[in-house]
């Protein structure tokens, strides 16, 4: 099959190595991955600020990056993008009287999966250890985004596939179901609120005894991370494609109190 | 000029309390200071939360009943003007008056044209958000006239001389403390040698407020539910202070915003499951009354009610919005959203607070009214309200809406004709952003700058400040050090593209696959549910014992142990209106 990459803006800024673990896993499934070079943003934050105007050129480039190459499906590790591109590129095209853009994007976004979505559903894995060879020796706590969860109605898929990683001990996170506070420009925005809500996020992980805490966006995972660092915490954040990519072979190291780094894939 | 320029209505907008005069955030920014009040909050809205839950998650139809009551409310917005006139048509016949209310001002001055006419210098009231809407109380009170709110919550805000801060349990924010020293002050019969015992507070306010409604000939109401085909009226309710309200006195005048109607009496049967169990989070409120029209020896005799617009047309007219005009103030919204929770309801400004607040204040007043353009960003858009409401507003998608229409404004593309404004941090944050972001070259060119982010990190990896707006995010965390390298100069780097264009016959069929693997994320999700469920309960046990370690033990949290207990037993039908808990009523 050929997948085409959407690693989203913040991934190829900020956390290539989770775009990189994602094209591990799906090379080792003998996959064949693509990365179309026109690709930025989603225009989730723009449009989530009120900036339709503006949003309205990078749904244009997004959709043009992605309808200009032939692939079977395309892929991205975040719920929240995958989320904006059914449900706010169309909303965009339409409010700039672009019905053509409107109907493109529709397309682009049906044949575009959140990466648990595309493991499960479209290509058979519910074992990582067995199907993927994930090895990771730590204990885990999981955060269920909010997009991923509500919108995308996403259910347990990720989480439970880090509970099928070998050597991985899994806790789970008291008030699951709660925005860690994150919100795109709210969390600048409205700073104060925001704040609290990531403290309340950060005490409840800490509860667990966890040493690290994964998900499936890393926007919100920047969040904790940033809180907990912040904090003095020894317990970091890193999106759930680091630890299927971890293997037995090729370890994910685990470096320093903030940064994880992954070996694989870059070979 | 056009046509449709001579055909353009007036856009009346919405008065009363319903706008913020300082904004949400920094509002926010001081109540966040009280630890008191978070832990109260916490407490009162996880009870509430917790309960709604479990009552909703008995009914095998609840996603059903939803979508009905959605349904039901588009069509009533649908034909509003058509249901409105077949609701006074009947309400007429039956022996009521109904008037006609553009705004707060002159729904006001109608009802104290009635009470002059009873030559009332007191009335009764049933708690009302219309009321508290239009600030009717303090209108009153200017006129000569005394409003007594007979809601043992609401009784204690007017008595504490305060503002409500929910619309289900207005006094969330008291203690029962300060509830004995409002009651010592201001009622005149009371035994000096009080406690704060709920029980004996409830007694006192059960005393002051029954001579109230033995001596009163007037009565205030909102409405829960305006019914088109037969003129009914309802209102739902836990004290019986309503019914005492609504039967006792000679005189009934009834506050409606125009969006509370319902097609037929038969449809109450969806909006009657609905809202007890996802306000209170009971199966059934414990008292329902409805009246229609007026019987010759029983109850009011002399029946208005106040069919009121006040920004709700103008609500009508916006075709995202106006999902908005569904709410039936059940307050489940405020009671899931993490924001309300921390930052309580005094800082959304309006007697409407919470997420609900936060989009049909602004639709009722304008976006561009006061402060009112702050509410539509008290929100990280999480979708707990869309989830928890009863008829499926979808809040967060009007809360976008109503950002876009408020830069729009600030744009000078707003509806009420303002100046563009001089660009912000957030204009310069926002169109740097879309430069980069429309043209992946232009991007590519940006990325190429990361390692200067790495020397702004410096030796301890990471990112603690950062200057004006943005400096919002280092104010509680920092950024991690900026990676050496792009994903996209990684890639170009070290992999390659494929062609873009492939052979027909090498594409697959992701249909088949996702046919043949349909049931497999169902079948995962249950092989973990059980350890899942055991290690949930484990951890929630953990993290509620370090939080009771953790927290100062607030007097609050006693008050409202004591108020739920309270409300179990007026469902058990033990006490008449001296509980504290109430319905949502309007």
């Amino acid at each position: 099959m050929r997948i085409a990459l959407f690693s989203t803006c913040i991934v190829d800024a900020m956390y290539p190595r989770v775009a990189r673990a994602t094209v591990d896993i799906l090379e080792r499934l003998g996959h064949e991955v693509v990365f179309p070079p026109g690709q930025t943003c989603c225009s989730q934050m723009h449009v989530n600020s009120g900036y339709f105007d503006d949003a309205y050129s990078i749904v244009k480039n997004h959709v043009d990056a992605f309808s200009d190459w032939d692939y079977d499906v395309a892929v991205a590790p975040s719920a929240s993008c995958v989320v904006s591109l059914g449900h706010q590129q169309p909303m965009i095209a339409r409010h700039a009287g672009d019905e053509g853009t409107a109907i493109a994007a529709e397309d682009v976004a049906g044949r575009t999966f959140e990466l648990s979505k595309l493991l499960i559903d479209v290509l058979g894995i519910t074992d990582a250890a067995e199907q993927l060879g994930s090895y990771f020796p730590h204990k885990v706590t999981f955060h269920s985004s909010c997009h991923g969860m509500r919108i995308m109605q996403l259910g347990t898929r990720q989480s439970d596939l880090v509970r099928t990683v070998e050597g991985l001990e899994f806790e789970e996170l008291p008030d699951l179901d709660q925005c860690c506070g994150f919100g795109g420009t709210f969390s600048f925005k409205n700073a104060d609120t925001s704040g609290a809500m990531t403290a309340d996020k950060v005490k409840n992980i800490e509860s667990t005894g966890a040493e690290m805490c994964t998900g499936g966006d890393v926007s919100c995972l920047m969040n904790i991370g940033g809180a907990l660092s912040r904090k003095g915490s020894d317990v970091t954040t890193l999106h759930f494609a680091e630890i299927l990519a971890s293997t037995k072979d090729n370890p994910l190291e685990v470096s320093g109190p903030v940064a994880l780094t992954t070996t694989t894939g870059g070979k | 000029m056009t046509v449709t320029q001579l055909g353009m209505p007036k856009v009346f907008h919405g008065t009363g309390n319903i706008a913020a005069e300082e904004s949400f955030t920094s509002f926010a920014g001081r109540e966040l200071k009280n630890e008191q009040l978070r832990a109260n909050l916490g407490f009162a809205t996880h009870t509430i939360r917790d309960k709604r839950a479990k009552v909703v998650g008995e009914l095998p139809d609840w996603e059903l009943l939803r979508t009905a009551g959605s349904e039901i409310k588009q069509d009533v917005m649908a034909r509003l003007p058509e249901l409105l006139e077949q609701f006074e048509k009947n309400f007429t016949e039956r022996g009521g008056k109904v008037h006609w209310a553009r705004d707060a001002d002159e729904a006001n001055q109608i009802a104290l044209d009635i009470i002059r006419e009873q030559q009332a210098e007191e009335v009764i009231k049933i708690k009302s958000m219309a009321t508290q809407e239009t600030g009717l109380n303090e209108y009153l009170e200017e006129n000569g006239v005394s409003a007594v709110e007979t809601d043992l919550a609401e009784e204690i805000v007017q008595l504490g001389e305060d503002k409500p801060s929910h619309i289900l349990v207005p006094a969330i924010h008291r203690n029962r403390s300060e509830i004995r020293d409002i009651f010592l002050k201001k009622m005149p019969h009371i035994d000096k040698d009080i406690s704060d015992n709920p029980a004996e507070l409830a007694e006192a306010s059960r005393h002051h407020l029954r001579e109230k409604f033995f001596r009163n000939k007037v009565a205030i109401s909102g409405a829960n539910f305006g019914v088109a085909d037969s003129g009914t009226l309802s209102i739902v309710e836990s004290e019986g202070n309503g019914r005492m309200c609504l039967t006792l006195p000679d005189t009934l005048i009834s506050f409606m915003g125009i969006e509370k109607l319902v097609p037929t009496f038969q449809d109450l049967e969806v909006f009657l499951q609905l809202l007890p169990r996802s306000s209170t989070g009971e199966r059934m409120n414990p008292y329902t009354s409805m009246w229609s029209g007026v019987t010759p020896g029983d109850g009011p005799q002399n029946l208005h009610v106040i069919l009121m617009d006040n920004g709700r047309t103008a609500a009508l007219a916006d075709q995202v919005g106006r999902q908005a005009l569904h709410c039936i103030r059940c307050s489940a919204c405020m009671n899931v959203c993490p924001v309300y929770e921390r930052a309580g309801g005094h800082a959304y400004g309006s007697v409407y607070p919470g997420p609900i607040g936060a989009i049909l204040s602004p639709l009722l007043t304008g976006v561009e009214a006061e402060e009112n353009n702050s509410l539509p960003y008290a929100s990280s858009l999480c979708g707990a309200c869309y989830e928890a409401c009863p008829v499926k507003i979808n809040i967060p998608d009007v809360l976008v809406h109503l950002r876009g229409k408020d830069v729009d404004a600030k744009h000078g593309k707003g509806e009420e004709g303002n100046k563009r404004q001089a660009p912000d941090q957030m204009d310069a944050i926002m169109g740097g952003a879309k430069a980069m972001f429309s043209n992946s070259t232009l991007l590519s060119i940006a990325e190429r700058g990361l390692p200067a982010g790495g020397l702004a990190a410096g030796r301890d990896h990471k990112i603690s400040w950062l200057p004006g707006l943005i400096g919002g995010w280092t104010k509680y965390r920092d950024i991690p050090e900026p990676p050496k390298q792009a994903f996209r100069h990684w890639w170009k780097k070290n992999k390659k593209n494929g062609p873009k264009q492939r052979a027909a016959s090498d594409r697959v069929d992701v249909d088949a696959l996702i046919a043949k693997n349909s049931g497999l994320a169902e079948e995962l999700h249950r092989r973990h549910a059980g350890e899942a469920q055991e290690e949930r309960e484990e951890a929630q046990e953990q993290a509620a014992e370090l939080k009771k370690e953790q927290r100062r033990e607030p007097d609050m949290v006693r008050r409202e142990e004591d108020l739920l207990k309270g409300q179990d037993d007026s469902s058990n039908g033990t006490t008449g209106e001296g509980t504290s808990s109430q319905e949502g009523n309007d």
